[in-house]
């Protein structure tokens, strides 16, 4: 979680350099979910994001090289640059893709865990999308296939209240989508928290329903998005928002929380401090790695539009 | 073996013949397996392989299309059907923003083997909604493949084709032509490459390119242009709309000289738009007359019969459009017999 929020602090650092020319949507506040959801599944397990996918690809793949490498566009990334920051996934780790399209990665889940069902080979997909994608029929239409076909799958909303801009009372014409989600046959669970701890948990307890009873569970987390929606940078100061909101969620910031616990539990600050500094050792080291790496050449526009 | 099959158990036998070659291959969308069929061209899939690999979806065509994808990323093979190509409307999200990119945007790490068959319907009032073909929007994009099948070899070797290729691939059905007959080699190795254009029928005057249904129009045009003009007509039917090997049209109109593209689709930024443009680059001083489009007329399909018949090309436009290319008096077309819906082509070819 530490690594997925320097990753973040020093995307913020460097670029004002110019040399990431791809939108972030940084996950700075999110960390928690799926830091918390992505310990519990195993390696093969399958992953779906959205745009705000820094943390799921670190929690998931955890090779900062090839992080870095895609987002500065060059050879050494992921997709040879290909992808970018709103596309990043790590198919070989599980992390089957991610979309700038809000929702479109929603339905693909179903087809991971309709041929992990047909295999019966155990494995679990979770698809990661935001509250903005609910507003989307795509949603409506997958949740329905999920649960007629009872698949064996994780609807993740990390629901930071906001589209965008737009707020969730300008956007929904309803009161709790818990509520409309336990009308249909799928397993709800939910929580305001900004521990991972709980998070896990939760997720623990997803999944036991999973295997026991069969069928999708809904998770339902709170967050909050400290950043503006898509760059680097804080926004309170346009006012469609208060920073004492921000304020109020600081203070469950969950890798603060995180640290806090360590320390109570009897881990030293001193051994804090070296997870901590081998973190931003390697995110240093990836950085200067990505910097020098060359960028792919002009022929590889070509390739791979088809097989 | 050869056999006298229809178009529609063309269709049938290709997906029946690839389901059991392999595994991994299933069919699924709205009514595949109901009573009807998809007019006949699924019957026996659920009977032989199991409602796991061919079965009905609830009315979501954007999620079954991403639900497809989803599949084929672990090493599925989904057909996915519509009775409409007009419903493909609903996927477009999910065709264009993430089947056509996917493997681009993973730098080549995943394939994505999907087919999408949908049929394109016509007469009896299907009107606006159940009577477009569309093949330039889905050949505009690119990671897509786009193909469509005129004759029964073609239906049965060029889905056996998509549904070995690798890449997400488009197959445009038109309802009229689910009643031709042909011999056809019925073995599983029958394939028809994607890509090939298919010469219908050999000429040396002009050539008309043709697409779907207006490939039935071109060859009766031909074949009254022969009786009544003593011309011979180059019928040629790309088969493929993308991506799509034009050697094959450039030979032609270079020996012919003349060029007509009968598209069954609209003229405007259409496919006919894209061959006249590349016929032209290619035979710009082979060409005596500039190159001339046929197709539906500007407008939506309306539903009443006599304004239905105006907004359709046909026949006798192509031979006005020859008479007038090669110098040719009009010829009298009363005593000629042309398709209505009263009296279909059925075939052979």
């Amino acid at each position: 979680m530490y690594l997925i929020r320097m990753c973040e602090e020093k995307i913020r650092e460097h670029y004002p350099s110019d040399k990431l020319k791809t939108p972030v949507h940084l996950c700075i506040g999110l960390e928690a979910i799926a830091a918390g959801v992505i310990y519990l599944l195993k390696s093969d397990d399958q992953v779906f994001g959205t745009y705000r996918n820094h943390g799921i690809y670190l929690a998931k793949s955890g090779n900062t090289d090839r992080f870095f490498g895609e987002l500065f566009g060059k050879v050494t990334g992921e997709f040879q640059g290909k992808a970018g920051s709103m596309h990043l996934s790590a198919p070989g780790k599980g992390f089957m893709g991610s979309s700038a399209v809000v929702g479109t990665t929603i339905p693909l889940s179903l087809g991971s865990a309709f041929v992990n069902q047909q295999k019966n080979n155990g494995r679990l997909t979770a698809v990661f999308f935001g509250d903005g994608a609910t507003d989307e029929g795509v949603f409506w239409e997958s949740l329905n296939f999920a649960c007629l076909k009872k698949l064996p799958l994780m609807f993740i909303c990390e629901d930071n209240g906001l589209a965008i801009h737009s707020k969730t009372s300008e956007r929904q014409g309803y009161r709790s989508i818990t509520d409309i989600v336990n009308q249909f046959d799928c397993h709800v669970i939910q929580s305001e928290s900004t521990d991972p701890e709980v998070i896990a948990e939760l997720t623990a307890k997803g999944i036991s329903h999973i295997r026991e009873k069969g069928g999708p569970v809904f998770f339902h987390f709170k967050y909050y998005r400290y950043l503006e929606h898509v760059g680097i940078n804080e926004d309170f100061q346009f006012g469609y928002r208060s920073q004492n909101e921000f304020e109020h969620w600081y203070k469950v910031d969950p890798v603060n929380l995180q640290r806090a616990k360590l320390i109570k539990y009897g881990v030293k600050e001193s051994s804090v401090q070296e997870i901590e500094n081998a973190a931003i050792e390697q995110i240093e080291k990836s950085i200067a790695l990505a910097n020098q790496a060359p960028f792919p050449p002009e022929t590889d526009l070509y390739q791979d539009v088809y097989a | 073996m050869i056999k006298t099959i229809s178009y529609r158990e063309a269709l049938n036998l290709a997906m029946t013949q690839e389901m059991q070659r392999d595994s991994s291959v299933f069919a699924y969308g709205l009514d595949v397996s109901d009573h009807k069929r998809i007019f006949g061209s699924t019957i026996g899939l659920v009977e032989k392989f199991g409602s796991d690999r061919c079965f009905g979806t609830p009315l979501a065509e954007d999620a079954m299309t991403g639900f497809a994808l989803g599949t084929a990323i672990n090493g599925m093979r989904p057909i996915h059907i519509h009775i409409r190509v007009d419903f493909l409307m609903l996927a477009m999200n999910q065709i264009v923003n993430m089947i056509s990119n996917f493997r681009y945007m993973t730098g080549g790490q995943l394939k994505i083997p999907i087919v999408i068959r949908a049929i394109i319907g016509r007469g009896w009032g299907q009107s606006a909604q159940h009577s477009k073909s569309l093949h330039s929007f889905f050949a505009h994009i690119p990671g897509l493949k786009v193909i469509m099948p005129t004759t029964p070899l073609d239906a049965k070797g060029l889905l056996a084709s998509a549904i070995r290729d690798d890449n997400p691939v488009i197959c445009l059905e038109h309802r009229w032509l689910y009643d031709i007959v042909d011999s056809v080699n019925v073995s599983p190795e029958t394939l028809v490459p994607l890509g090939e254009p298919n010469i219908l029928k050999n000429g040396v005057d002009l050539t008309v390119v043709a697409t779907s249904w207006m490939n039935v129009e071109a060859l009766k045009a031909a074949e009254v242009i022969t009786k009544l003009h003593g011309k011979q007509i180059e019928v040629i039917d790309p088969r493929t709309i993308a991506p799509l090997n034009y050697e094959v049209i450039y030979d032609s109109v270079k020996k012919t000289k003349h060029c007509i593209v009968a598209d069954y689709d609209w003229v405007n930024c259409g496919f006919s738009a894209e061959i006249a443009a590349r016929v032209s680059e290619s035979c710009f001083n082979k060409l005596k007359s500039p190159v001339i489009r046929l197709g539906f007329s500007a407008t939506p399909c309306p539903t009443t019969r006599p304004l239905e018949n105006k907004f359709y090309p046909n026949a006798i436009n192509i031979i006005r459009e020859v008479e007038k290319k090669l110098n040719l008096k009009p010829a009298d077309l009363d005593k000629e017999e042309f398709y209505s819906y009263e009296n279909k082509f059925k075939g052979p070819f």
